[in-house]
């Protein structure tokens, strides 16, 4: 059965397509997946779905209706969780529900038994009278989706409902929805992430307004089938990564531990990367095929890395000590103590609420330690002179820029606020713009540009005056695995240089790249040991969102 | 103190305050237009008031004062009424702003030569309006009396009364205040919300280069708007002049500087734009009322008169005045510039520390 037809769909905004012309169909029963990187039309479809924008043209039917026309009879067959959660958070849980069953329209008699069904569902019972801005991302989503749940609908759409929810209430949601499209209904998820577009039925591959693939993910996943490998070199594994991806029959590679992930162009037989190490071949993954589509990921080449200086030796780059933090009687970071070597990239992950951003704050001096003690180049940010601070380059969430400035002024700004001046201020800002290609946009406003482009002037304004630290807080939130492999070239090529990188992170692909990870629960760091040897803490041949999984219920338990 | 750090940040917070066209036209156009709108509409003068006449006597003293009162300038309609009762009911309606009663033994008195009072009821609700009114009509009920007893009323420095030449000088003070408050409240919160706040305080500048960076712009902005409105109230409303220019100034930055101050006070506090324009507001209102600009400061009791005196506006208001009617002597400057000077070194250093206590 068809749930939804689109047919020629386009929208423009203002001079931006958004959507240029998108047909086809989705199914009921079925978890179909809107898959796409940011800005390629996702929720201005689902918002489309939803009956909240109207099509410049082609057409559209939702449930058998017309979105537009039949407004009132599509709000009781659609169910719709905005990407913002669409929640009120000064409102309790129990206030949220009531609220949207009242203006759901659903009948007084239906009340208890409704709320008590998805309160079970959802497993928010225990928390009804908890302010829904209290809740964390996981019960956020939750909840956002029991509201959308309020009357059975037959149609879902959720928007990016996988945004700062951490894999252990990812799961939660995945087995909430399962149920649901085996009742029958239609469930749309829109995502950027695609390890979750590997978990759908069906996928809408959108890339800049256009579909790309419509199909089962297996289907594209299956194309490249003996192409995919995993190497294991006796080399440094970034320069490693750096070898195979200057390779001209290489279409993509990443690090995955200390092991690399190579993808090969069609054709091209494995045994050819045997000269640089043992070769194993591995089955193909979603993003393999996404980034094959595309036509494979960026040079392992990073002009930025080599315009730096190498690093002179520091000693003891970042440091903390019995860390504490307390907010009233909650506790958010819990004597927490681990070392940074110089030249290593540490990620510190964990479930949101865990107490990363609040280490994190300490460490770059943003916050106070209740006790203990957080140095950063052996010295006390908090109390250090201004000086101090010039060993420290911060890039923080959603990339902080001066919307109102140009990315030009942006780039002087930094520059001038770290004290650079004259000829060197100047030359530090052109090889920023030449090492990360800022050179055709330098007169936009950030606010325009694509998240990929801003996490790049980001990374040069954090890098202007040459720190020997970098401290990044989930750098590539949002962005797209290609703008993301790019991110990554950039930071491998500066650790190579001798630069000490900390970085907070939801992806697990992302953990994969550290040398060393902190998974953070509840405060305390639960284990801290290279992304293998925590993967083989959960048992052989699981990923790091397993190893994430287990290691956290492993802790609940005891 | 780092030169270049601090000269980053203040063109950093001037381009953002005027890199946008859309955001210069708000920040400087409704000043000016308000400036031009509450001269000409926010008058006290009362014009165009319906008047109700009860006159029950035929002399001809009663037919003089009918007469004057309907011709006064302030009259706009006249109802005679012949009862009472027909007179309570225009002021149970609103129909008129005051009635007349003469008494029929007015004329009588008036004679005589004794006291002859006449009946007069007001619209409490429109209490401002018919107490000017009255006094209108005391000063002809005055006139009428001159022949008998001449007395002469004058209002020293303005005797025309002209309201705007009350009017415009103090909201030069009013609007510019407002400007320089929103302006920098929004500035450190606005930053807090965008997450480059953050990125200021992991960097080498210091709280006070900061303070420093965000004052600045807003005491040009302040400045050349408060110099625009002071420039129009002498050239466009002819506002007689009888100060010195160069202490007006000098008093005009000095108020600025001392409400950039209490702005980034509030914009260091809060968390939220939404807080900043929140706490703006509950600020500026009871300033503008306290400042002596709705009522006489003298007139409040002794706490709030103390109140007022923390407040920049009440002094620059006296400046500003002084400074256009009464040609104010430069120790009445001066006795008010220096408290003016404080509150500015108690704000700026408090939003300094608030930054500062953020950090640790």
């Amino acid at each position: 059965m068809t749930a939804i037809v689109l047919d020629d769909v386009h929208k423009a905004f203002g001079k931006t397509q958004a959507l240029k012309g998108i047909s086809g169909e989705i199914a009921a029963g079925r978890l179909t997946g809107l898959v796409g990187p940011d800005g390629a039309g996702k929720t201005t479809l689902i918002r489309m779905m939803a009956g909240l924008l109207k099509a410049d043209s082609g057409a559209l039917r939702v449930a058998g209706l017309d979105p537009v026309h039949d407004g009132m009879a599509l709000a009781e067959s659609v169910g719709y969780m905005p990407q913002r959660f669409g929640l009120y958070e000064d409102l309790t849980v129990q206030e949220n529900l009531n609220l949207y069953a009242e203006l759901r329209g659903l009948p007084r008699d239906d009340y208890d038994a409704t709320f008590e069904r998805l309160l079970d569902f959802t497993r928010l019972g225990p928390f009804t009278k908890r302010l829904a801005g209290r809740l964390s991302g996981g019960m956020k989503q939750k909840l956002g989706l029991a509201c959308a749940l309020i009357t059975s609908p037959e149609v879902l759409l959720l928007d990016e409902p996988g945004v700062g929810v951490d894999p252990v209430s990812r799961q939660d949601l995945w087995r909430m929805v399962q149920a649901l499209t085996g009742e029958g209904m239609a469930v749309i998820w829109a995502t950027a992430y695609l390890e979750e577009a590997e978990r759908c039925e069906d996928v809408l591959l959108l890339s800049e307004g256009q579909l790309r693939f419509r199909s089962e993910p297996g289907e594209l996943t299956r194309r490249l089938q003996g192409r995919c490998f995993r190497l294991k070199g006796s080399e440094e594994k970034r320069a490693l990564l750096r070898q195979v991806l200057a390779r001209k029959d290489v279409r993509d590679g990443t690090i995955e531990g200390d092991r690399i992930r190579v993808v090969v162009d069609e054709g091209v037989d494995g045994d050819a990367l045997a000269s640089l190490g043992d070769v194993e071949e591995v089955a193909p993954r979603f993003e393999d095929a996404f980034i094959d589509l595309l036509g494979g990921g960026p040079g392992g080449h990073s002009p930025l890395a080599d315009q730096m200086p190498d690093v002179p030796e520091l000693k003891d780059p970042v440091s903390c000590q019995h860390l504490t933090r307390r907010f009233g009687e909650f506790v958010a970071t819990d004597d927490v103590s681990f070392n940074v070597r110089q030249g290593e990239i540490l990620g510190l992950l964990g479930p949101n609420g865990a107490g990363k951003s609040t280490t994190f704050k300490m460490l770059c001096g943003l916050l106070k330690p209740s006790s203990g003690e957080a140095r950063v180049a052996g010295l006390d940010l908090r109390s250090a002179a201004s000086d101090a601070k010039l060993k420290l380059g911060y890039m923080a969430q959603k990339f902080s820029l001066y919307g109102l400035l140009s990315v030009r002024q942006n780039l002087v700004f930094y520059a001038g606020v770290y004290g650079l001046r004259g000829e060197e201020k100047q030359n530090r800002i052109r090889e920023m713009i030449d090492g990360l290609q800022l050179g055709p946009l330098l007169d936009s406003a950030p606010d325009q540009l694509s998240l990929g482009f801003k996490q790049r002037l980001a990374l040069a304004c954090a890098l202007m005056h040459r720190p020997p630290i970098l401290f990044l807080d989930e750098p590539t939130s949002g962005v797209d695995p290609i703008t993301r492999r790019e991110f990554w070239t950039h930071i491998n090529g500066l650790v190579g240089k001798g630069v000490t990188v900390l970085v907070t992170t939801h992806f697990m692909d992302e953990a994969e790249y550290c040398d060393r990870v902190a998974l953070m629960h509840r405060g305390r760091v639960i284990a801290l040991d290279t992304p293998d040897n925590l993967k083989a803490q959960a048992g052989q041949g699981a990923s790091m969102e397993q190893a994430f999984i287990h290691l956290i219920e492993e802790q609940d338990d005891a | 103190m780092n030169g270049s750090r601090l000269l980053a940040q203040i063109i950093k917070e001037l381009l953002s305050l005027l890199r946008d066209p859309r955001a210069r036209a708000i920040l400087i156009l409704p000043p000016l237009l308000q400036l031009m709108i509450f001269s000409f509409a926010a008058t006290l003068e009362v014009r165009n008031a319906t008047v109700a006449v009860f006159n029950e006597d035929t002399g001809q003293p009663a037919q003089e004062f009918v007469t004057d009162v309907t011709s006064a300038g302030f009259v706009g309609h006249v109802i005679t009424v012949h009862s009472r009762q027909e007179q309570d009911e225009l002021i149970e309606q609103g129909r008129a702003l005051l009635t007349l009663h003469i008494p029929e033994d007015f004329s009588r008195h008036r004679l005589a030569g004794q006291p002859s009072p006449v009946q007069v009821i007001l619209d409490g609700q429109q209490a401002n309006a018919a107490q000017v009114a009255l006094s209108y009509l005391q000063a002809i009920a005055m006139e009428q009396g001159n022949r008998i007893e001449p007395m002469v009323l004058r209002h020293a420095f303005n005797p025309n009364l002209i309201y705007q030449w009350y009017v415009v000088p103090s909201l030069s003070g009013i609007l510019s205040m407002l400007i320089a408050l929103a302006v920098t409240a929004l500035s450190i919160s606005r930053e807090r919300e965008l997450g480059t706040f953050d990125q200021l305080l992991v960097s080498p500048t210091t709280p006070l280069e900061i303070i420093l960076a965000k004052c600045l712009p807003a005491v040009l902005m302040g400045f050349v708007m408060g110099s625009v409105m002071i420039t129009a109230a002498l050239l466009l409303f002819q506002v007689p002049f009888t100060g010195s220019l160069l202490w007006l100034a000098g008093a005009l930055v000095l108020f600025i500087i001392s409400v950039v101050g209490i702005g980034l006070m509030v914009s260091a506090v809060s968390e939220t734009q939404q807080q900043a324009i929140l706490g703006v507001f509950a600020l500026a209102v009871p300033m503008v009322l306290m400042s002596g600009f709705a009522t006489p400061v003298e007139n409040m009791p002794d706490l709030l008169q103390w109140m007022a005196q923390a407040i920049p506006l009440t002094h620059f208001l006296v400046i500003v005045q002084g400074s256009f009617l009464k040609s104010i002597p430069a120790d009445v400057v001066i006795s008010h510039l220096w408290p003016l000077a404080l509150i500015a070194l108690v704000t700026l250093s408090g939003a300094t520390l608030v930054v500062r206590k953020r950090l640790h």
